[in-house]
């Protein structure tokens, strides 16, 4: 962790730390003086936001923890006691719990953003492999977070999830009786799951340490993917970014409050103001809707893969759909190895740009008819034969991962590009002078 | 970057567009009312007659049996009432304490800061009395259901004569808004049960929709004070963040 060379501070207290310890010094390379792409667009402020975000539900929920008891039968009432008796407690909830969705926006977006102009390319690979662990740990701390209130959905919820895992043949039933603390979700698994969800968070903040340090080994990539190539495609990342992105976040801050303040149980459901019981099930058993694409996946499987004229099974719908639900994130991990086209920005790439836009579809659409029930009825194709709710979500799963496994390998191959920009430096140039933007 | 947020709009509105509103289940569907209430949209307050009026007709009608654990008398300051007048309604009830120097329990009237007191000593002597159906709570109703304060306003006056395709066993009661559109809660409310002395009408809807504003302020006590919160930190960040725009635009105009 050496700073290189240094050079002497003004202030002498800052001097006199600095040579004991770098950390002034590697401030000012790392967040001063750090050679930055002029040409950002504000698809970039979402790491920013992120992080912003990860220290807010940090700091949210330490406070919540306080006052939160951990125990099935103290839970809820301890929840609603935050809500009415705490000073400010409902603030601090109504942060935390819309903090979560709006995190999981911010990251959706910079996921996004790294699709769309190829920032998990070549030399940025294990950059995004460290993003999508991050994204993994997200869902892992939020799902555990959803079941400390100890509602119904919290109950049931955690009971459906922690049940598909049964369907792994021999390992499955010891890996949910290990997650939940017996055979069925009870006291130990709320114990368990506070315990991870107050961990979770700070190995994220390890996990995101790393994703900064690979960044700022390779430089974030930019709207035209291209690399800077001189000081004139750079800008120091203070000012010009610390105030863009200072200017960005408040933006982002101003649409979170509007929800905190004026609709907080807007994005959660109903059935959570309902005190968790084992013998009531809820009509309708959704989870959190930054979950809802990949629930969608997971239900779209209705059939047992088998060896053909036999009874055996060799993959259950069950388990085919737990696969896929893995498989759907998993497969993020190798798409710098399906993507190999050596033009990163889909600015230049106009077919891998319609398709990435395609796939975006498809997973709104996936989002859609996993807060749906199975099989609603839209409309006749024959007489006999009715069109549903699964029926979309099995064609857009299909889609899903041909997006990763046929189109960009494909595309990789075939796809002529655009006419490119020699740097960074004339993109810009020719831009201010034909598209009137910063774009 | 404009063109990209175009087609993000266009995709969102395909999407939008997807349809939802097909309805599997056989049977009329009865959309809610949608009541004007005084606490909706975002500089809406709650109207403190109408509360005084909707604790006044839950403590005559519903508290018969239903219970409202999370919510104490000294909460109660909230609706306009004076200490005095708290302390008074409290101790009308008596509660169970204990146990003394002796080892005894013994009653005592109620305090401000008891909360509601429960009808039934349990659940199961709630379901008893009720022909097997739980009266649920109603510290959190309105947010406990889809449609809040509409569907109490709905279910309390969607009580009628049930359609032909709905059956009614005994102990049941057709109720449009009830999901099966049956209800084990006979209808609760009738003209002129309660008495209002600020000489607003007595009929159903009325205390139908005092009661709603009463169990709504019940489960978001703090909606007032978050309104005016969220205002001033709307104002905060909107001036923060036009500074900052203003700050940023100078910053790189200087940027070719
Ligand atoms: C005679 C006892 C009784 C009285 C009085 C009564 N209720 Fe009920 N209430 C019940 C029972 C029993 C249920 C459960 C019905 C069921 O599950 O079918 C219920 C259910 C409800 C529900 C929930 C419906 C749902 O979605 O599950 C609401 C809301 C409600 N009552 C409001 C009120 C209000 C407001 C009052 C006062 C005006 C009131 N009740 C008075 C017995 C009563
Ligand atoms: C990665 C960051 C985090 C995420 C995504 C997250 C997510 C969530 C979610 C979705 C809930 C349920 C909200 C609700 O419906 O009430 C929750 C509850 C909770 N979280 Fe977190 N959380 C994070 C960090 C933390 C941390 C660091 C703590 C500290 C211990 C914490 C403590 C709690 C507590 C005590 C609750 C239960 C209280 C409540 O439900 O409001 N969380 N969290």
């Amino acid at each position: 962790m050496s700073a290189g060379p240094r050079t002497p501070f003004e202030n002498k207290f800052i001097e006199w730390f600095d040579q004991r310890l770098p950390i002034f010094t590697m401030m000012n390379k790392e967040y001063g003086v750090f050679p930055t792409p002029k040409n950002f667009n504000y698809f970039w402020n979402f790491g920013a936001i992120a992080m912003f975000m990860l220290v807010t539900m940090i700091v949210s929920g330490i406070t919540l923890a306080m006052h939160y008891a951990a125990n099935t039968g103290l839970a809820f009432d301890s929840v609603e006691r935050i809500m009415r008796d705490v000073n400010y407690g409902w603030l601090i909830r109504y942060i935390h719990m819309n903090g979560a969705s709006f995190f999981f926006i911010a990251v959706y977006i910079h996921i996004f953003r790294g699709l769309y102009y190829g920032s998990y390319k070549q030399p940025r690979e294990l950059l995004w492999i460290f993003g999508v662990v991050i994204f993994l740990l997200m869902m892992a701390t939020a799902f555990m977070g959803y079941v400390l209130p100890w509602g119904q959905m919290s109950y049931w919820g955690a009971t459906v999830i922690t049940n598909f895992f049964t369907a792994f043949p021999w390992v499955g039933e010891p890996i949910q009786t290990l997650l939940i603390g017996g055979f069925s979700v009870d006291n130990p698994t709320l114990n368990r799951f506070f315990a991870l969800h107050y961990l979770l968070p700070f190995v994220i903040v390890g996990v995101v340490f790393l994703h900064v340090w690979a960044l700022h080994r390779t430089g974030s990539n930019n709207p035209t993917g291209i690399e800077p190539k001189d000081e004139r495609d750079t800008l120091p990342f203070h000012p010009y970014y610390t105030m863009k992105d200072s200017f960005g976040l408040l933006i982002f801050a101003i649409v979170y409050c509007i929800f905190v303040f004026f609709m907080p149980n807007e994005l959660g459901h109903p059935d959570n103001y309902t005190p968790a019981n084992p013998m009531v099930t809820p009509a309708h058993i959704v989870p959190e809707w930054y979950f809802l694409p990949f629930y969608a996946i997971l239900r779209a499987v209705t059939i047992d893969i088998g060896i053909p004229f036999t009874d055996i099974t060799i993959i259950s719908a069950k388990l085919g759909g737990v696969l896929l639900m893995f498989g759907s994130i998993a497969i993020l991990l190798v798409l710098p190895w399906l993507d190999s086209h050596p033009v990163r920005s889909a600015r230049y790439r106009p077919k891998f740009r319609l398709f990435l836009l395609l796939f975006v579809v498809t997973v709104l659409v996936l989002g859609k008819v996993g807060g749906m029930p199975a099989d609603v009825p839209l409309f006749h194709i024959t007489k006999d034969f009715v069109f549903t709710t699964t029926h979309v979500a099995q064609i857009a799963t299909v889609y899903y991962f041909a997006f990763f496994i046929v189109i960009l390998p494909v595309l990789s191959r075939i796809e002529v590009v655009k006419p490119m920009p020699a740097s960074i430096h004339e993109a810009v140039l020719k831009c201010q002078s034909s598209c009137g933007g910063n774009a | 970057m404009r063109k990209l947020l175009l087609t993000s709009l266009v995709v969102s509105a395909l999407c939008a567009l997807v349809p939802v509103s097909a309805h599997a289940s056989e049977g009329k569907e009865y959309p809610l009312p949608n009541v004007e209430w005084s606490f909706e949209g975002p500089f809406g307050t709650y109207d403190r007659a109408a509360l005084q009026r909707g604790y006044a007709v839950y403590r005559q009608v519903c508290s018969a049996c239903h219970s409202m654990k999370r919510v104490s008398f000294r909460n109660l300051s909230a609706l306009g009432y004076t200490p005095d007048q708290i302390k008074s309604v409290a101790g009308e009830y008596t509660y169970q304490d204990g146990p003394n120097d002796e080892g005894e329990m013994f009653e005592r009237p109620g305090r401000p800061s008891d909360h509601f007191k429960s009808p039934f000593a349990n659940d199961k002597a709630a379901m008893a009395a009720n022909g097997g159906a739980l009266p649920p709570d109603l510290s959190l109703i309105t947010k406990a259901r889809e449609g809040g304060a509409d569907y109490v306003f709905g279910i309390l006056t969607g009580y009628g004569a049930a359609p032909s395709d709905v059956t009614v066993l005994e102990g049941q009661y057709f109720n449009k808004h009830m999901a099966g559109h049956v209800i084990k809660m006979p209808p609760p409310l009738t003209a002129g049960a309660v008495t209002y002395e600020d000489g607003s009408p007595q009929s159903v809807e009325q205390y139908a929709k005092d009661v709603a504003t009463f169990l709504t302020w019940a489960a978001e006590p703090e909606l007032e004070q978050r309104k005016q919160m969220g205002f001033k930190v709307l104002l905060f960040l909107g001036i923060f963040a036009a500074i900052m725009y203003a700050v940023k635009r100078k910053i790189w105009a200087k940027v070719h």
